[in-house]
């Protein structure tokens, strides 16, 4: 967990008495729609088809349940009884009153949330792995790292006002879960011949109407210089970046305009102009964060605890287990991921019952954490083993067990045009649909991993591009149509995916994604070749005359 | 999003009614011929041509505290009168989400 300070504490509280504040000279038509706009979106609150959209940060993904049951006593007490989490680690809710905002800020910021860098051209809250601190083998735990640059970034007048929104991610697992690729930003944390901590810099990645991967610009920069190396990249983005045009605006632009050489030289040059001492980080610094990110006393367990071994005999059970149960870095407990995708949900929605249900489970089985991760799923980080059974039990009461984690109904998708006033299609419905089509959890096993993310138009907040299929609703002539990918990836070999071919109608599209299933299943050479690797190896040709043969 | 701005020079293909959010609590209203607004569409003012959409979307606008992101909307107007939204997106807005609410199911 980590513990706020006075200083973030005095300030999340000083932002709601403004707010309400605000929103009162709003009603009272002192403050014009113009003059107000921007000071909702500084705290989270956009306007969508039938309401209000607030949406609240959940920094490097980690809830203490206090702050779970927090958000379940908005949901219920302000909105229509849930909550949506999103794939950069916020929830966000649908059915928000205006003049009620100021009163769930007040109540969220009792237990230390608020939605500030949730919107606007600012630095967004820095997501990380929702596996920080507890997965083996990670280097060092990437929120500490994450924290240093949220304190140094949060309402810092050089990032308040870039040209474009700022999306920072960071890693530090082989295994890439935060998505780094697809961010404006990137850092992989790494350790250099010395030992030493720093970070791989990668720059310009984005989806969007102009998808970049990220390139690397530095392969080493050291810890305590990686706020003066941020701060060099922001500099040389103002410096250039295009206010006059906003789908040009990102950062991932620049860096294709100006080439991966030209800026990597120009932010070193910047860099080595503004590096002086005072911008470095103590280690002190480092290691009063580190101090307030706490871990459970961790007991001494075996690693295969009797109750473990009975419940094995339950395939129900070992059904889930497979799928929802990770290896943690400490013997004898496990990283649980929670599915956020019932057969026939909307992704990522949670209602106010499950999350009060949760957070008392997180309490008994969990040390009092839980985690959000991009996949609009949530982690419980510290089960011991032979808990895992009664927790399952427990889980599967909630409706919060459905074994599918990483598999087809796994899918990432966005509101689309049943809730966002930007959309040109549904996605929900899509993913309900597939979710249907493929809940047999049987037949899910054997196709393996393969993710889907869905998203109702170009700005892509559901990912598709980098979907191993992806799903991208377009209106044409009043209709909806949606565009295939395949091949996408979000990992740590990050690509996007390729069209395969003219896009297809709301009905056809479950249908269209059956047959690109059929046709991995009967061209993967064995069992073991996931869906990716058939795409890599065969590319989409044979995949392309499935779906377009009969049609 | 639509912008007022953007809808300058406005044209219009059909029966049309002003459509905006309602400023306190977000929800879908419609412009009545009584200057006020309603979230009832059979209550909409509808305008059949460019000058009156244009004079309905500019008394809108100026109606700021009322609702906010007034824009001209597709309708269908049956024979019996009965007033439809013109699109899937105005339906959407006119009868909610297409799925069932995590809440209620
Ligand atoms: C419902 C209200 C929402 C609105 C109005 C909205 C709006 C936008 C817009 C305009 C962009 C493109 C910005 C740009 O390219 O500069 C964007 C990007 C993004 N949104 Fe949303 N969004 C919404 C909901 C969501 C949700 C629910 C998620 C998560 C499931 C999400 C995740 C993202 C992500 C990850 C990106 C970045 C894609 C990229 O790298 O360019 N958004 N959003
Ligand atoms: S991808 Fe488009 S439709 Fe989906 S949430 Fe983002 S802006 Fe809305």
């Amino acid at each position: 967990m980590y513990a706020y300070d006075e200083i973030d504490r005095t300030l999340v509280n000083e932002r709601v008495s403004e707010f309400r504040d605000q929103v009162k000279r709003r009603l009272s038509g002192e403050l014009t729609e113009d003059e107000f706009k921007i000071l909702r979106l500084q705290n989270g609150v956009y306007l969508q088809l039938h309401a209000y959209m607030f949406r609240v940060a959940i920094p490097y993904g980690t809830l203490a349940t206090n702050q779970l049951r927090a958000l379940a006593h908005v949901a219920r007490k302000y909105d229509r009884g849930y909550g949506h989490f999103t794939t950069r680690q916020n929830i966000q809710f649908n059915w928000i009153k205006l003049a009620e905002l100021p009163d769930a800020l007040a109540d969220l910021a009792k237990v230390g949330i608020h939605a500030m860098q949730t919107s606007g051209n600012n630095m967004r809250n820095v997501t990380s792995d929702q596996w920080a601190g507890v997965a083996p083998g990670e280097i060092e735990d990437p929120r500490i790292w994450s924290e240093l640059i949220r304190q140094h970034t949060t309402l810092h007048p050089e990032f308040s006002f870039l040209p474009r929104k700022f999306k920072i991610a960071i890693t530090a697992s082989d295994h890439d879960r935060a998505a780094i690729k697809i961010h404006d930003i990137g850092l992989r944390l790494i350790k250099n011949e010395k030992g030493e901590t720093g970070f791989e810099v990668l720059v310009g990645g984005g989806l969007g109407r102009t998808p970049f991967i990220a390139k690397t610009i530095k392969h080493f920069v050291h810890g305590r210089d990686i706020l003066s190396y941020i701060e060099a990249i922001l500099r040389v983005y103002n410096q250039y970046g295009r206010r006059d045009n906003i789908y040009k605006a990102r950062i991932k632009i620049l860096v294709h305009e100006l080439g991966i050489e030209k800026f990597s030289r120009e932010v070193e040059d910047e860099w080595q102009h503004i590096r002086n001492p005072s911008l470095q980080i103590d280690d002190e610094v480092i290691e009063d964060i580190r101090s307030r990110f706490t871990y459970p006393a961790y007991e001494k367990l075996p690693h295969m605890p009797d109750e473990l071994r009975q419940a094995a005999a339950d395939p129900d059970f070992e059904a889930w287990r497979k799928n929802s149960v990770a290896p943690h870095k400490v013997q004898g407990y496990s990283i649980v991921t929670i599915s956020l995708k019932p057969t026939g949900g909307p992704p990522g929605d949670a209602t106010a019952e499950q999350m009060d249900a949760l957070a008392d489970l997180v309490d008994k089985y969990s040390f009092g954490e839980i985690r959000v991760g991009h996949e609009q799923n949530l982690a419980l980080p510290h089960v011991a083993k032979r808990d895992l059974p009664a927790l399952w039990k427990a889980l599967d009461k909630l409706g919060l067990a459905t074994p599918n984690v990483n598999l087809i109904t796994d899918i990432i998708a966005c509101p689309g045009l049943d809730y966002c006033s930007l959309a040109n299609a549904r996605s929900i419905p899509i993913a309900q649909e597939l979710t249907r089509r493929f809940a047999n959890h049987e037949l899910a096993n054997l196709i393996g991993r393969l993710h889907i993310n869905i998203s109702g138009c170009i700005n892509a907040c559901g990912h598709h591009h980098v979907g191993h299929i992806g799903i991208l609703g377009v209106e044409k002539n009043g209709e909806e149509v949606y565009q295939i990918t395949i091949g996408g990836r979000a990992d740590e070999n990050a690509a996007l995916g390729t069209l395969i071919g003219p896009g297809v109608k709301f009905d056809e599209v479950a249908d269209v994604v059956e047959d690109i299933v059929e046709a991995y299943l009967a061209l993967r050479e064995r069992p073991e070749e996931l869906f990716m690797d058939t795409v890599r190896r065969l590319g989409v040709e044979p995949f392309k005359e499935r779906v377009y043969a009969t049609r | 999003m639509t912008s007022p701005l953007e809808q300058k020079k406005i044209k219009i293909a059909g029966p049309s009614v002003v459509t905006a959010n309602r400023t306190w609590d977000g929800i879908v209203v419609y412009r009545t011929a009584a200057k006020s607004w309603s979230a009832d569409l059979s209550e909409a003012a509808i305008v059949r041509n460019s000058d009156e959409a244009k004079a309905l979307l500019a008394e809108s606008v100026a109606d700021d505290v009322g609702a906010i992101g007034p824009y001209i909307a597709p309708v269908q107007v049956g024979a019996d009168g009965k007033v439809q939204p013109g699109n899937l997106r105005e339906q959407i807005r006119r009868s909610g989400v297409t799925i069932g609410q995590p809440a209620q199911v």
